[in-house]
């Protein structure tokens, strides 16, 4: 095949390209510059599209033999990641960046443009299964698994989707990038989120959404127990940063219940209020079988690397539901609840849908 | 493989290689007093004196340097600095808005840095300059024009500028003309004293030297303060160990290049002339882009509308055909050219462009490869930009 090896400048995509060169592809390696200015996204060795990056997955290109681009993806980041995850901020919803990026951008703005381009698909360093079945399932390492981030890909899109590296662990894959003479074998790896500089996720949303004081209340008294700059920066589940005026009378600590942007009130109680037990979602994407018109028993997964659990999950129309075996706490709407099937050759993604509540 | 890209670079003359190769075989400094440094100084002064004859200047004109960029920077900055030096008010650049970004940059820089006011000529559709224009310009601000820089062809659009007419004005008032002569030497006739200039950069990759090397001619009467410090070498303007290897391979290469001038221009302009031919019937939405007449032999720019150039020259590059978009990469991502944004085209007009430059060792062959690898790439790349009409 014809493929587009996106590269960006870390360990992993650099080696997954280089499987696919090895795997008889005709590959070809670009790096998406996705910064309006590349001087605000982070730099230095948690550096995420920075132009060491760009010249990383370049230098990674030219000794694997591979013809080399940039492509300024930046418009298109903009508008359907970052405008995005401020304005589901804003909703009082916790998106989760990278999932958006691999559904808008990498599997559907670049790889249309590889197919229009003669491509026949695009080649990723996630790491996650997608074998000749068609079936996505979790990497065999587990700790960076990231299937949950790639379950909201459409049947089409997995379909043109290569992942060379969900047969090897993290680490084997730094030995590869060793034995294989690519300098990135050893840079760290990236964490957080890319287009957030300092790491600070707070001041970033005030920068975009301004402060907007309100109050923090108590779910169950419905007292005032604090004030906030702005309800938005807050999830739901969160303990850590409060800054509450007085304890809860019992003394224990209290977490994030709800949010309410309409109100701008952030709600807070005991960590016993958070559990769920019923999940509904919206937008369901169904790609490991055929949809489910009766309710299955599966897993489910509500969170980039969160626990699994148990569950019986619906699909109808445009919505889901997943009732938990038992409950959980902290689940955040807008992230995702993947349904997965135990398999012993990987457990298999069946589909996803965005949580609503 | 079809090189369609002369104007990056171009391959070393065979003449060259082995003067090169003979001369970095042999030890010696220029500056050394002994006979092993007499031998490397015979060397460099030959070739000045072979450089400065074929281009029309006196050897004490030529100064050897590390290129085209940096010939650039020394003309720029060097005269500005001196000019100002000696009068404290001429602050003032006139330039043009379709150079290269060696001169382009280092013009800004002095705006930054040095507080200089830049006056920037405009062009016409086809990238050429007005030498009423810079009547106009010189007639209102002389006395404050520190030194007027404007290039003798244009390396994206090929457009050959009225140089000596341009000379001729700047002469009446007194003021110093450069010219970046980068593209020009061995393409056209070039001419230091004939022209009129007081200031040409050359540089020898462009026409079958070596990488790295070049001049800057530099009338006498034109003082440059020096960028770089250290061992007074040049006239005291460029200091450094000269590159006897360098300097003799690039001489060889200027001296072939103009000597063989017209009768390359010939051929490669017979070549390029059925290259714009073919593409025009195999894309006949294309648009030819600069000069058609004054221009440099080797080079074809087009616009291929409904593309990107970036997307063309993927596809083209992997079917083994090498040209350029011409633009410059700003933090890798690549810009819509400064060239033909100045020329009234629009910003997709700009991205949507194509340079192909042919040179010493194209063939017909080159062409054959181009156009039968071109339709379909232009079908591909236009089906790609239709992918980022707005949602």
């Amino acid at each position: 095949m014809k493929v587009l090896a996106a590269m960006s400048g870390g360990v992993d995509s650099a080696v997954a390209a280089a499987r696919a060169v090895d795997a008889g592809h005709d590959v070809t390696g670009v790096h998406l510059a996705l910064s309006r200015n590349p001087q605000t996204f982070r730099t230095g060795a948690r550096g995420c599209c920075t132009l060491e990056d760009s010249r990383d997955a370049r230098r990674a290109a030219d000794v694997i033999g591979i013809p080399f681009y940039v492509w300024d993806m930046a418009e298109r980041f903009h508008a359907d990641v970052v405008d995005d995850f401020v304005a589901e901020y804003a909703a009082g919803r916790t998106p989760n960046p990278c999932l958006r990026c691999n559904e808008k951008i990498k599997f559907a703005a670049v790889l249309d443009r590889a197919v229009a381009l003669g491509f026949d698909a695009v080649v990723t360093g996630h790491h996650a299964r997608l074998g000749p079945d068609g079936l996505l399932r979790r990497s065999v390492d587990l700790a960076k698994d990231q299937s949950y981030v790639l379950a909201v890909l459409t049947r089409a899109q997995l379909d043109r989707a290569v992942f060379p590296l969900g047969d090897a662990t993290k680490a084997e894959v730094r030995a590869e990038a060793a034995r294989r003479d690519l300098a990135v074998a050893e840079k760290p790896d990236s964490h957080d989120i890319c287009f957030i500089a300092d790491g600070d996720t707070r001041g970033f949303l005030a920068g975009r959404l301004g402060e907007t004081p309100g109050k923090v209340v108590d779910a169950s008294t419905g007292a005032v127990v604090g004030s906030h700059t702005g309800a938005y920066a807050y999830t739901v589940g969160q303990r850590r940063g409060l800054h509450l005026d007085r304890p809860a009378p019992d003394g224990r600590p209290r977490y994030v219940l709800s949010i309410t942007p309409k109100t701008n009130t952030v709600t807070v109680g005991p960590a016993e209020a958070l559990e769920v037990s019923l999940v509904r979602a919206t937008r369901p994407v169904w790609t490991g079988g055929d949809l489910p018109d009766t309710p299955i028993g599966c897993e489910v997964q509500l969170r980039a690397h969160g626990d699994v659990v148990p569950a019986t999950v619906r699909v109808d129309g445009d919505g889901l539901t997943a009732e938990l075996r038992r409950p959980v706490r902290g689940v955040a709407a807008g992230q995702a609840v993947v349904a997965y099937r135990p398999d012993p050759a990987g457990d298999v993604v069946l589909g996803s849908a965005t949580i609503t509540g | 493989m079809a090189y369609l890209d002369h104007a990056a670079t171009t391959p070393m003359l065979d003449e060259a290689l082995a003067a090169y190769v003979a001369t970095a075989r042999e030890v010696g400094n220029a500056s050394s007093l002994h006979a092993t440094g007499r031998r490397a100084r015979r060397r460099v002064e030959e070739s000045r004196e072979r450089v400065a004859a074929v281009l029309g200047a006196r050897p004490s004109e030529v100064i050897f340097t590390g290129g085209g960029t940096e010939s650039d920077n020394l003309a720029v900055k060097g005269v500005f600095w001196a000019r100002r030096a000696a009068r404290p008010d001429r602050v003032r650049v006139v330039s043009s808005a379709v150079e290269h970004h060696a001169v382009l940059d280092a013009v800004d820089w002095l705006a930054d840095h040095e507080g200089a006011e830049v006056s920037w000529l405009p062009t016409d559709a086809a990238g050429k300059l007005d030498p009423a224009l810079l009547r106009a310009e010189l007639s209102a601000h002389a006395d404050r024009v520190a030194v007027v820089t404007a290039m003798w062809a244009n390396n994206e659009v090929g457009t050959v500028q009225p140089v000596a007419e341009l000379a001729a004005v700047a002469a009446e008032h007194g003021v110093p003309f450069h010219t970046d002569a980068v593209q020009a030497v061995g393409q056209v006739p070039v001419d230091f004293a004939a022209s009129g200039v007081s200031a040409l950069t050359v540089t020898g990759h462009k026409l079958g030297g070596p990488t790295g090397v070049g001049a800057l001619l530099l009338a006498r009467d034109v003082a440059a303060t020096p960028l770089l410090h250290g061992g007074g070498q040049e006239r005291d303007v460029r200091s450094g160990t000269l590159d006897t290897a360098g300097i003799v391979a690039f001489a060889v290469a200027v001296e072939t290049a103009v000597k063989g001038q017209q009768e390359y221009a010939a051929r490669v302009a017979a070549l390029r002339d059925d290259l714009v031919r073919r593409v025009r019937e195999a894309v006949p939405e294309v648009v030819f882009n600069g000069d058609p007449d004054d221009r440099l032999p080797g080079n074809a720019h087009f616009s291929f509308p409904g593309c990107e150039g970036d997307a063309l020259l993927l596809l083209l590059d992997a079917q083994g055909i090498a040209c350029s978009t011409g633009s410059a990469c700003s933090a890798g991502v690549a810009q819509p050219s400064h060239v033909l944004l100045a020329m009234g085209a629009d910003h997709d007009r700009a991205r949507s462009s194509l340079r192909f430059t042919l040179g010493h060792t194209s063939t017909p062959a080159d062409v054959d490869a181009l156009i039968a690898a071109l339709p379909t790439a232009v079908d591909r790349a236009r089906r790609a930009a239709a992918l980022r009409t707005p949602r």
